[in-house]
């Protein structure tokens, strides 16, 4: 067992709370650097998807997870993210600058999505950034002069100063990279007053309010930031891809978007990575079950959806913390050895309260 | 002027499907208050269950009805009692989640039936291709047979929120599931019987579009335009069901008429948005405010 003694106060804010924290992370960390040595071609592929999904599931986790706000068309933001990358570096942008502009131009869609946000809220925000994923998605298909429309539109390797991240390595390095200072962000942001202003209006907007947040204010930042992350996302996606169209980013990718975070867990910064990696394996744990499966249900077209589907169902009733709040029981069981008790992260009982009383 | 009238018609009839579709929609949400993605693959699943009865059992199209709505409610009820209830009391956007889930889980496994979930296939109802000259109209039976059927629906869906002691004691626990326990209503049964009505109006949904829209998997997409209905018409409205879907309807026609290619697909959306943006509950939705 680990006690933490707490000597000043800046011992609450730091970001490796003890020496377990720089160790463990540190191991991580020289891990990720050396994979592309260690794993095979293929697994590090899937690797650089697995950051990739990060970056734009810490975005959606920041808006969902941390603000209590809830987008059902995330992926409006990654395929405008995707579209400008696609479009600056095709005319030779060095990428760290089409990137930025990729992030920028989605954090400004992001802030026109979040405007219905301050009027309504709950179900009725799912709504109305649904409905707008399918306007942005229209977009993109009959834009064809910037998109290519439905054709589909190639994307060019990222390239800075003559140097060209053509090769799976370099592209590891950049995605790694992006995914590390999108982590770091989110972190530092969640520590500072910007972040906790967040977590207080997801627990409640009126004391929120009552504290002297700005709400208008908060939520709009939230949704960019949020937006800014998905189109970053969805610039290294665009690399990864070479190829995007627009029907990559349609409403199915948005619930898949959703489905990472909860199955991750919903606010926690892990969850975002663990949704990641989760979401990319699946694929490949049904492909091998294919083969152990008789062939009629194996074969069948639509294992895929219904395994998603109970994943779904199983995660909301049984673990609605997520992946992340399992490895927390299992790292308190061992923590407090003989006296882990079942209910201990029982969910609270609570009654609906209806939302059209305001 | 004549075409004008001919497209507004047209979008009337098309209008009218979303707003049967937005009718079960808004059941769910008037009840438990949150908006159910799976009941566009209750939709789905009727109209399956429905050409099943009919073409593989080979009974009439009116039995089939009938067993097909009835079976639809059990079902509903069954899915209440096992999914449902466990999260009973959670926020919103659980059971968001949870019937995404539900649609995922169905449409998969409707698909996986080997040689009928890949088809489309056609539902043979006895006025299918009729068609009623009304003057110089000339109507679509199956299409007034929708609209018939959605205005006799919401009728009595109407009645029985309005003047039924079991209507009011949906809309108490939903409204504050707390002081409807305090009140002695029975939520949990309450809430078992709503999805068990939503799923048999999702079946008779299902059953009216098969003859318009073929029965296939992927069939509950067109649900994802009822929503847009539901929100015009104001998400608690019975009546706004079918109003915003006609609403939806005739914008969405008059726009593949008159604005260019691709605006058709769109039009509800934007409309959504901007009902969002100017009146969060609809036309017909009602402005409650806590008292201090």
């Amino acid at each position: 067992m680990r006690f933490l003694f707490k000597t000043s106060y800046l011992q609450d804010i730091r970001l490796a709370k003890h020496g377990g924290h720089v160790f463990w992370y540190g191991l991580l960390v020289v891990a990720l650097l050396a994979a592309p040595w260690i794993v095979s071609e293929y697994w590090l592929a899937q690797l650089t998807f697995v950051l990739i999904y990060s970056v734009v599931g810490l975005g959606l986790m920041l808006l969902s997870g941390f603000t209590g706000l809830f987008s059902l068309g995330h992926a409006a933001f990654l395929g405008v993210g995707a579209y400008t990358e696609a479009a600056l570096v095709g005319i030779g942008t060095p990428f760290p600058l089409a990137m930025a502009a990729a992030g920028l131009v989605s954090a400004g869609v992001g802030v026109v999505v979040g405007l219905p946000a301050l009027r309504v809220k709950g179900i009725y925000l799912a709504i109305a950034t649904l409905a707008f994923s399918f306007i942005v998605v229209e977009v993109f298909a009959r834009w064809e002069s910037v998109t290519g429309g439905n054709a589909g539109k190639q994307v060019k390797a990222p390239a800075l100063l003559g140097w060209s991240a053509d090769s799976d390595l370099s592209f590891y390095f950049v995605c790694l990279a992006t995914t590390a200072l999108a982590t770091l962000a989110i972190l530092n942001l969640l520590r500072a007053p910007t972040g906790r202003a967040f977590v207080a209006i997801r627990d409640s907007e009126i004391s929120a309010q009552s504290m002297g947040i700005h709400l208008a204010r908060y939520k709009t930042l939230s949704f960019a930031i949020s937006a800014a992350l998905a189109g970053v996302g969805g610039a290294l996606y665009a690399h990864k891809l070479k190829f995007i169209s627009p029907d990559q980013f349609d409403v199915l990718e948005s619930i898949n978007l959703v489905l990472v975070i909860v199955v991750g867990g919903v606010g926690s910064v892990h969850g975002a990575f663990l949704g990641a990696i989760f979401f990319i394996t699946m694929p490949q744990v049904i492909a091998l079950a294919k083969d152990v499966l008789p062939p009629a249900v194996g074969q069948a077209p639509g294992l895929q959806g219904a395994v998603y589907g109970f994943v779904l169902i199983g995660f909301v009733l049984f673990e609605p913390l997520g992946l992340y709040g399992r490895w927390v029981k299992l790292r308190t069981w061992f923590q407090i050895f003989p006296f882990y008790r079942k209910g201990m992260f029982k969910r609270q009982k609570s009654f609906l309260k209806s939302d059209r009383l305001k | 002027m004549l075409q004008a009238v001919q497209i507004v018609i047209s979008g009337a009839a098309q209008g009218c499907i979303y707003g049967l579709i937005a009718l079960g929609l808004v059941l769910i949400y008037k009840t438990t208050e949150t908006v159910s993605f799976a009941h566009d693959e209750l939709m789905m699943l009727g109209a399956f269950a429905g050409y099943g009865l009919m073409t593989l059992a080979g009974l009439p199209f009116w039995i089939a009805f009938v067993a097909t709505v009835l079976a639809m409610g059990v079902f509903g009820i069954a899915l209440e009692r096992v999914v449902i209830r466990p999260i009973l009391g959670q926020p919103a956007f659980t059971l968001v989640m949870l019937t995404i889930g539900i649609g995922y889980v169905a449409r998969g496994l409707v698909t996986m039936i080997p040689g009928i979930g890949t088809e489309t296939h056609a539902l043979a109802v006895p006025y299918k291709d009729q068609i009623w000259n009304v003057g110089v109209l000339v109507l679509n039976v199956e299409q007034m047979v929708v609209i018939a059927a959605t205005a006799i629906l919401s009728a009595a869906l109407y009645a029985m929120f309005r003047y039924t002691r079991i209507g009011i004691a949906m809309q108490a626990s939903s409204q504050n599931q707390l002081a409807a326990y305090y009140m002695g209503i029975p939520v949990k049964r309450l809430n078992g019987l709503v999805w068990g009505l939503a799923a048999a109006v999702a079946a008779i949904a299902g059953l009216l579009l098969a003859p318009i829209t073929f029965v296939y998997a992927n069939m509950g997409f067109i649900g994802l335009k009822a929503i847009p209905a539901a929100v015009v018409g104001g998400f608690g409205s019975l009546p706004g069901a079918i109003v915003g879907g006609l609403v939806i309807g005739i914008v969405e026609s008059l726009s593949g008429f008159y604005l260019p290619e691709g605006f058709k697909d769109v039009a509800p959306y934007a409309v959504v948005l901007i009902m969002l943006v100017i009146r969060p509950n609809g036309i017909f939705g009602d402005r409650l405010r806590k008292k201090v």
